[in-house]
């Protein structure tokens, strides 16, 4: 039996990766004479244009086409929300890097260098940068949200212990290493082709289609590949996209367009900054009564998805933890700064990075292992009625299993005793270790998006070819679908072709995101695959003479007869059956409304957790993560392979996030960290130096594909143990401060220097 | 005109604008699209390269960033990219094969500059994964499986295709004449003297990693341009009477190397220089003379006595390093003048360096503080304490040096000597760190050379001494 599904088959673009041959947008050979384009934009974060001169700008050299307010007329909306957002700035700037033209050249270099060549006066106001700011000054996205359950105003006067406290988490840049990109290709009439590096193909459809005025039957989007997205590429490539559509409408000639970095860190919003704010009581167990979370997040100018983020900021505010009378307050806060939008975990990390801190405060209040006051929170195995915050049963609570299972394989707790005793010896470096789970939910918030659609072709040499509306970047997702693909062909995975995404070949996708790439499309492709299976399931008992017809070893099986795959495929070719089917799959069982904060948003709970030790240096604050022990759960792993990468790599974003990753602006309201010179993600060196993931053995109960789990986002949030053993290692140093987020090196000193009294 | 190789082949460009970088022309004008630009200033790794370089000693395999690689560096070189390396019928290299096999790529776009260092380190035996590939940002893996990737590709040997290119370089004219493109490529110091009095607007590029950013980032006209790669008269470390003797041109890979036995420290602050695309390119005395208030370099060698010596025409004068600096990137250099030497004194190694930066590798120091004290007799006799990011240039501790000469190097000297760098200096407040915290840290570092020079106590986390 060939079995390529829950195997760790590479990823199928691996040798075009290592020899570059792999296509980007940007490497797709434009027609000749494409225009390059390059955005004006606004150096100041807050006010009104008094004016703008652009003759020097379209005198450049290069310039082909200069689009302003004026010569646009009617400015596109470029939001993936209700709420408008222009392509250009119609008159009022709100954030610094805000796009106020478009700049056409012959090369991309030419409209760089074009763009920074006007004349904008602008009167500024005061801008609003911070939480605090806007808190201030009222500012808000919409009224704040309300969720929660029993008494927590009552369970809150009841515990023996109680305090409140407040954690300011830093924001991310996604820092994809291929900036945004894209290109349009006019066609006959009214249509254009667009090629994008987007997570969302049916979006910039719908929007080129509204900027053009045309329906969406004229625009075709293709996505082959991106490098890498991490929800950066969810929402923030449709001003491009729509831009060089304008374009190529106005000139005939193809448009590109792709930022470079620091434009690209400057204009595209990055992970919500937040401050969550909470009232938490407690027994000396560290058991939680009562706790109340007042969470505020940054959104920036616009909307974005920002709703959906801060959404998903309040459904992980429990994380594991069995909260019965808790109430979560969310808080929606328009600034003067980029829009803030999708990031892996997609709000989830924040509201997961507060009630961890509740958990390291609660020990550090009863001098306790943090570990025992997780453990004595979580929710208990096996027991019913056991609802989140928003009223879901948590029904496959595996959390105090896995955590005990990876408690024990880590040895934590001799290790934690070792360090506590060495740290006794070591005046100037301390270790700290922490042990941190995870649950995630699975599935769309909105619950529309969780649908998703294939088209698979047989052609009549028995190759295959399988689309689906899902992208690849990076994840792996095509190889696993090609894997569910092939296994209901009985077929290895070389027969079996993946294609671009495509809106012309399956309409309304939903992003690629929320992790359910291949929760979705797998489904979508198995369905459309066994919708061919069957026809041929019929043809080939007819021609074997019995009906328990199988698929395998790429030969056709009934009984003890059997034929190739190839003879059945051009019998079927012959006798005139299809040999193309569509798939489709609404994901089951959900129902959400968000504003009583009630239902049950999520098809099914992934797991996992970690245990890192890391040292720290009390004279300077530096650190490094020595150690790393991770068990996380896929279910039944489509492919160990991929889905060990995505827990490797989603741990170093998420604890590069905690510790190195500081966004700055400056108070003119300019991100003062827009390129990787001055903003530090993670580098060879400061992956852990021991690195031990596995998987839990389990499987999905929830009929998923293959039983398997979606794993983009959760392990991200694995990396908050990083920030937890860095607490450790501050409580070590004779700290009571506890660390906001990132705990930078400034941040570790200032703690230890608070306890000697000389923080800052 | 100038010429290199490119993939093995010969190629030969008649006009070529200075200012074009070996990313966009492979990109734009070859089609070699391979190469990728992540950031467009050198501190991604995702365009790496590898340029083969033939000296008197042989073939130099080197890994550059090509985003800040101008055409010019290249006359006379080899260039071989991602594509280049794979065998003629596509057999994979082994590295390109390792990568696969070790799921080292995700979405794959830094993947092509991880395979060229790679490869570069497979060229020259290097095993040092860690610091080969500091310079190649990778977002998507953890950088778990490309590491084992390098150590697996590691124990294979070079694959038969691979080609020595010293015949091919050898038989390659060092075509150097671009001056018709305001391009200057002169081969002796001599010249460069003559060329530069004669230019005193020009920009001087020794390994571009600076000129570079003007350009891609900052437009700036750099033109006329003086390139000074093929001046090998600076490119020396001469053993002299009482010291080295260091051209401006030498490499910091090759200082880290000429250092490492009699300033351990020195080398390892100079590791964590850049990346090693960078430090194959970056050249110490464009280090000096760009003159930025942290250097990193400068601290070193200001805590070493330095002296350099300034060159205009055929005039030259030595100063100490520390005099060169007299304000946020002003100095005491004329217009036409050069930085020609760098001379370090042999001298007991007390030197240690204390780089504070956000993430240990590839990043520019918070603060930087190098500082050697000799003790003779229980008591400090002499004092070098050089900062960077603690004022608008490297500067020593005046005030706090004074606090420890004639008393013995502890607590209670060092306690006054923290106390005395509050008035020595103000520091920067920028994105990288608050001045609050650059001042503790940088007092922090004075009882960190306390506690080393007692002996017996763990300080560090990386280097030497590290657990």
């Amino acid at each position: 039996m060939v079995n390529v599904v829950h195997k760790p088959n590479p990823h199928d673009s691996g040798p075009l990766h290592v020899t570059g041959a792999a296509t980007y947008t940007d490497d797709i050979a434009a027609p000749a004479g494409a225009l390059h384009l390059a955005f004006g934009i606004s150096h100041v974060a807050r006010g009104r244009i008094v004016s703008m001169d652009l003759s020097a700008v379209r005198a450049a050299e290069g310039v082909a086409l200069v689009l302003g307010p004026e010569e646009l007329g009617d400015i596109p909306d470029v939001s993936p929300s209700p709420m408008p957002e222009p392509l250009l700035s119609t008159g009022e700037v709100l954030f610094h890097g805000q796009p106020l033209f478009i700049v056409a050249a012959e090369s991309h270099l030419l409209a760089r260098k074009a763009a920074r060549l006007a004349k904008v006066e602008i009167e500024e106001s005061p801008a609003l940068l911070t939480i605090e700011d806007a808190l201030a000054a009222d500012s808000l996205l919409e009224q704040p949200l309300m969720w929660g359950q029993g008494d927590p105003d009552g369970a809150l006067e009841k515990g023996a212990h109680r305090l409140q406290g407040s954690i300011q988490i830093g924001g991310q840049e996604h820092f994809y290493l291929e900036g945004h990109a894209a290109m349009a290709v006019p066609g006959d009439g009214d249509e254009v082709t667009i090629h994008s590096s987007t997570q969302h193909p049916s979006e910039i459809q719908h929007k080129v289609a509204h900027a053009l005025h045309v329906p969406f039957a004229e625009v075709a989007v293709q996505v082959r590949r991106m490098g890498g997205g991490f929800g950066g590429k969810e929402s923030q490539g449709n001003a491009l996209a729509i831009s060089c559509a304008l374009v190529a409408k106005r000139t005939g000639r193809a448009a590109k367009m792709r930022y470079d970095r620091d434009d690209d860190m400057v204009i595209t919003g990055k992970r919500h900054e937040a401050r969550i704010d909470y009232d938490v009581s407690f027994d000396a167990a560290g058991r939680i009564a009562g706790l109340a979370f007042d969470q505020y997040i940054r959104c920036g100018w616009s909307a974005d998805l920002s709703l959906p983020v801060a959404d998903r900021a309040m459904l992980h505010a429990d994380n594991a933890y069995h909260l019965p009378d808790v109430r979560i307050r969310s808080t929606r806060l328009l600034t003067h700064t980029a829009s803030n939008t999708a990031f892996r975990g997609f709000g989830g990390p924040q509201g997961m990075v507060g009630i961890e801190r509740v958990m390291e405060h609660i020990a550090a209040r009863l001098g306790s292992d943090p570990l025992s006051v997780r453990q004595a929170n979580f929710y208990a195995p096996g027991k019913a009625g056991q609802t989140t915050p928003y009223g879901m049963e948590v029904e496959d609570n595996i959390a105090p299993d896995l955590v005990a299972e990876l408690v024990r394989r880590s040895d934590y707790q001799a290790r934690r005793a070792e360090i506590e005793a060495a740290n006794a010896q070591s005046p100037i470096l301390k270790r700290g270790i922490a042990v941190t789970p995870v649950k995630f939910g699975i599935s769309f918030t909105l619950t529309q998006l969780n649908q998703a659609g294939a088209l698979v072709h047989v052609y009549t040499d028995g190759s295959i070819r399988v689309n689906h509306g899902g992208t690849e970047m990076g994840q792996g997702l095509f190889t696993k679908v090609a894997a569910v693909a092939a296994d209901v062909f009985g077929q290895t995975l070389d027969r079996v072709k993946i294609t671009a995404t495509d809106t012309s070949k399956v309409p309304n996708t939903s992003a690629t995101a929320a992790s359910s790439g291949s929760d979705l499309n797998g489904m979508a492709v198995k369905a459309a695959c066994e919708t061919i299976r069957d026809r041929l399931a019929a043809l080939a008992a007819k021609e074997l003479g019995r009906s328990d017809v199988r698929f395998e070893n790429g030969r056709v099986i009934a009984g003890d007869r059997d034929m190739s795959w190839e003879d059945l495929i051009a019998l079927a070719y012959a006798t005139r059956i299809s040999l193309s089917a569509t798939g489709y799959y609404a994901t089951p069982k959900i129902a959400w409304d968000r504003v009583a904060g009630k239902g049950r948003p999520f098809f099914y709970f992934a797991y996992g957790a970690a245990v890192t030790e890391v040292v720290i240096d009390t004279l300077t604050g530096e650190n490094r993560i020595l150690r790393t022990d991770i068990l996380h759960d896929c279910g039944k792993s489509l492919n160990p392979a991929l889905d060990i990468g995505q827990i490797e790599g989603g741990y170093v974003q998420g604890a590069g996030w905690l510790t190195t990753e500081e966004l700055v602006w400056r108070g003119d309201g300019a991100l003062w960290t827009h390129a990787p010179s001055t903003y530090k993600i993670p580098a060879c060196a400061d992956r852990p130096k021991v690195f031990n993931v596995d998987l839990w053995q389990g499987e999905n109960r929830e009929e998923t594909i293959h039983r398997s789990k979606a794993v983009g986002e959760p392990p991200l949030m694995l990396g908050i143990s990083a920030l937890a053993a860095l607490q450790h290692a501050v409580r070590e140093a004779g700290s009571d401060v506890m660390l906001d987020a990132p705990a930078t090196a400034e941040r570790v000193l200032n703690a230890v220097e608070t306890a000697k009294g000389r923080g800052w | 005109m100038i010429s290199f190789l490119l993939n093995g082949d010969v190629v030969r460009i008649a006009d070529v604008d200075p200012t074009v970088t070996l990313l966009d022309w492979l990109r734009e004008e070859r089609r070699l699209t391979g190469t990728k630009e992540g950031c467009n200033e050198g501190d991604c790794g995702a365009c790496t390269v590898t340029v083969t370089t033939l000296d008197e000693a042989g073939l130099v395999h080197q890994a550059l960033n090509a985003c800040i690689l101008f055409l010019p560096q290249l006359a006379g070189k080899a260039v071989r990219t991602v594509e280049g390396i794979a065998s003629p019928t596509g057999a994979l290299h082994p590295v390109q094969q390792a990568m696969v096999d070790n799921h080292g790529s995700q979405c794959g776009f830094c993947t092509p500059g991880f395979v060229m260092s790679m490869y570069t380190a497979h060229r020259t035996g290097r095993q040092d994964h860690d610091d080969v590939l500091a310079g190649n940002l990778c977002r998507c893996t953890g950088y778990a499986p490309i590491i084992r990737a390098a150590e697996a590709a590691a124990q294979e040997p070079a694959p038969e295709w691979e080609l020595d290119e010293a015949k091919a370089l050898h038989a390659l004219a060092d075509e150097g004449d671009m001056s018709a493109r305001e391009c200057y490529l002169p081969a002796s110091s001599d010249s460069l003297a003559a060329i530069y009095a004669a230019h005193p607007d020009a920009t001087l590029v020794g390994g571009a990693t600076e000129v570079g950013l003007w350009v891609n980032k900052m437009f700036k006209t750099v033109t006329p341009m003086i390139f000074l790669h093929r001046v090998k008269d600076l490119q020396t470390i001469e053993r002299v009477e009482g010291g080295l003797r260091i051209g401006a041109g030498v490499t910091l890979n090759r200082l880290r190397g000429a250092v490492a036995d009699r300033h351990p420290d020195f080398a390892e602050l100079l590791r964590r220089f850049g990346s090693v695309q960078v430090r194959n390119a970056a050249t110490i005395g464009g280090n000096i003379a760009e003159g930025s208030p942290i250097g990193d370099s400068t601290p070193a060698m200001i805590a070493l006595g330095a002296r350099i010596t300034l060159r205009h025409g055929e005039v030259r004068r030595e100063i100490a390093l520390e005099d060169l600096f007299t304000g946020y990137k002003t100095q005491d250099r004329a217009r036409g003048e050069f930085v020609e030497s760098v001379f370090l004194p042999d001298q007991p190694d007390t030197l240690r360096c204390y780089k504070l930066s956000k993430r240990f590798d590839q990043d520019i120091s918070a603060v930087c503080g190098c500082f050697a004290v000799t003790v003779e007799g229980g008591l400090v006799t002499a004092a070098r304490l050089a900062f960077g990011g603690m004022a608008a240039m490297p500067m020593r501790a005046a005030r706090a040096e004074a606090v420890l000469i004639g008393r013995p190097l502890d607590e209670a000297a060092i306690a006054e000597a923290q106390d005395a760098l509050t008035e020595d200096f103000t520091p920067l407040d920028d994105m990288r760190a608050s001045a609050a915290y650059r001042m503790q840290a940088a007092r922090n570092m004075l009882e960190r050379y306390r506690l080393e020079h007692a002996g017996d106590v763990d300080t560090r986390l990386v280097g030497r001494g590290a657990a």
